[in-house]
């Protein structure tokens, strides 16, 4: 196995082990948020595999709210509420609608193809808003979710959406960043940079864009059903263009190096707007422009450039420490 | 392998921007191996025959063959993946990466290692990359930043990207433009050397006569959009239309005469 493989994986059993632990240790109002900042940090990896291709969606509301329709009616109407099938579920809807409109919109760039995202995700508001039988502008209510066949009980029912949460954002950040390091997330950077070179060098831009919307797709999804089983209630609110803003605000927020950054982000978000609705319940998105206004000046690579930034640090020191080394052998050597 | 005597042809190419003719009535035939020149006065229509043949612009009339096929109304893409690669007047470069990441872009661009979740730089790729650096004595440049490179540094590493296919036709546009004097013959023959192995037809834009005598075996001369020139470079170069349009060697006959007087 490659050894940025192994790191990936590596990385991961330790980030799950942590946050398994963490969960044992919150209260429940935390839980519940860590689980709704996954979910919107799922999302925003997707919006983060899109910008790795130069391209950013101001809509993608519309798969979050999709994958949360499709597994809540499964709920609702089937009675399934297993809660990793419903993941599932939300996943794969999201991911065929994505497979099927991002050859529509793959040709199109920059505000463009921001606007078209955000035009398709109103259209889908729209629709919702008229359909009386899921409920209308109201939406609907979502059975408790079951695991594998069990009903966890009232007071660890938060933690048990959290462990599962945990699983789902490990898995799709493991894969996200074997993905980003693959030959292909090379070329999706190179679309970023230069997309007529990569034509000439006889890669299709087109394709690039299909399949990164496409994983943006299915990871909003799984991100709109954790929500709503979250939340216990879905909307069309999920498809309106300022939950899309919001997930925007989040991917800014990370910027596009760190797949972990993400989540931190979004964590960030949902502690700024919990603790500011609630001691400055008019002013909490002030609070929020002033933080994204730091972070932009600051750190104009995002949150995940910090780590970037230590890695570089401890690379450079670790060259010095053995150019250093080499000479004080060398004079050694010489001396003796 | 080939389905024609010729790996390119243009057949009555014609191209017009409005009023301006680019291209008009070109006919060209050229063999695996030839190492042809394009020179002409600017705007006089080799870069837009460059880009025909290269799928980025489409001929208003007229047909390309490559290799006994059509490909007029192929695209960039599809051109690169049958074998007519080019490289650029400004380099065009992924700049934040460095240079051995370039190559294996192009590498991976190349199909020759693509792959979604295994890492891009694998033990194969990285060493494929390096070969090709150490063809056009890049190797010390591996690990800098692209947007650190010297001109001519950039313009081989433009070239090198675009041989990673092995193409049967290699454009260049102007290779040694925005590189030093002295630069100029080094960068050409690393590019000479690099390519000699390969059996690939180059065909290059150059303003320096000194380069299209030496490394090129036939010069087309462009003016106005047509061929005003098909031959070896001393033909060529000594053309009387050539002379006046393009190199602008001609001797003014007043003055021969005030001369003589």
């Amino acid at each position: 196995m490659h050894v940025s493989t192994k790191n990936t994986y590596l990385a991961a059993v330790v980030a799950a082990v942590a946050l398994v632990i963490i969960g044992f240790l919150m209260p429940d109002w935390l839980l519940f948020t860590a689980t709704k900042a996954i979910g919107y940090g799922l999302v925003s990896l997707g919006i983060i595999t899109l910008m790795r291709g130069g391209l950013v969606s101001f809509g993608q509301g519309l798969v979050y709210c999709i994958g949360a329709y499709a597994s809540g009616l499964l709920a609702t109407r089937a009675g399934i509420t297993d809660a990793p099938v419903l993941l599932l579920v939300g996943l794969v809807a999201s991911g065929i609608v994505g497979l099927i409109v991002s050859p529509l919109i793959a040709r199109y760039r920059g505000i463009f193809f921001a606007m078209l995202t955000v035009a398709l995700s109103m259209v889908l508001y729209g629709v919702l808003v008229k359909i009386n039988e899921i409920g209308g502008s109201d939406g609907f209510t979502l059975p408790e979710p079951t695991y594998f066949g069990w009903q966890p009980s009232v007071e660890i029912a938060d933690l048990a959406l959290y462990m599962t949460a945990v699983v789902a954002a490990v898995v799709a950040a493991t894969a996200s960043r074997l993905y980003f390091d693959s030959m292909a997330g090379m070329i999706s950077l190179a679309v970023r940079e230069n997309e007529l070179r990569v034509e000439y060098l006889g890669s299709s831009v087109f394709n690039v864009t299909v399949r990164n919307f496409t994983i943006a797709a299915a990871l909003g999804g799984l991100g709109g059903t954790l929500n709503g089983l979250a939340l216990g209630h879905i909307d069309p609110l999920f498809s309106f263009w300022t939950t899309s803003g919001e997930f925007v605000f989040i991917a800014v927020l990370s910027g596009h190096i760190s797949v972990s950054a993400v989540f931190v982000s979004s964590m960030i978000l949902e502690l700024v707007r919990s603790f500011s609705n609630r001691y400055f319940p008019e002013t909490w998105q002030l609070i929020l422009g002033v933080f994204l206004i730091v972070v932009i000046i600051y750190l104009p690579g995002g949150i995940g450039s910090v780590w970037e930034r230590l890695k570089e640090r401890r690379n450079r020191s670790a060259t010095a420490g053995d150019k250093a080394g080499n000479k004080a052998a060398e004079k050694k050597g010489t001396g003796s | 392998m080939s389905g024609s005597e010729y790996i390119l042809e243009a057949r009555d190419l014609q191209k017009r921007f409005g009023a301006v003719v680019a291209a008009e009535d070109i006919n060209i035939k050229v063999k695996l191996g030839d190492n042809l020149s394009l020179i002409g006065a600017n705007g006089a229509g080799k870069t837009t025959f460059m880009n025909m043949v290269t799928g980025y612009l489409k001929p208003d009339s007229g047909q390309i063959m490559f290799d006994g096929k059509d490909v007029t109304k192929l695209n960039p893409r599809q051109l690169t993946q049958r074998g007519v690669c080019r490289s650029f007047q400004i380099p065009q470069l992924y700049e934040p990466m460095t240079a051995l990441e370039n190559l294996m872009v192009s590498i991976g661009a190349s199909g020759q290692k693509f792959s979604l979740f295994r890492p891009a730089k694998d033990a194969d790729t990285i060493e494929r990359a390096h070969d090709i650096l150490k063809r056009f004595v890049l190797d010390d440049y591996a690990d800098r930043p692209v947007s650190e490179l010297p001109g001519g540094v950039r313009k081989l590493l433009d070239i090198a990207m675009a041989i990673v296919r092995r193409p049967k036709v290699l454009l260049l546009d102007e290779p040694t433009s925005g590189v030093s004097v002295d630069e100029k013959f080094p960068l050409m023959e690393t590019v000479m050397e690099a390519l000699s192995a390969e059996e690939v037809t180059i065909i290059f834009v150059e303003h320096d006569m000194e380069i299209v005598t030496r490394y090129s075996d036939r010069v087309l001369a462009f003016y106005q959009g047509q061929v005003i020139a098909d031959d070896d470079p001393d033909e060529v170069l000594s053309d009387e239309a050539v002379q006046k349009y393009v190199t602008g060697t001609a001797k003014d006959k007043k003055q021969e005469e005030g001369a003589g007087a």
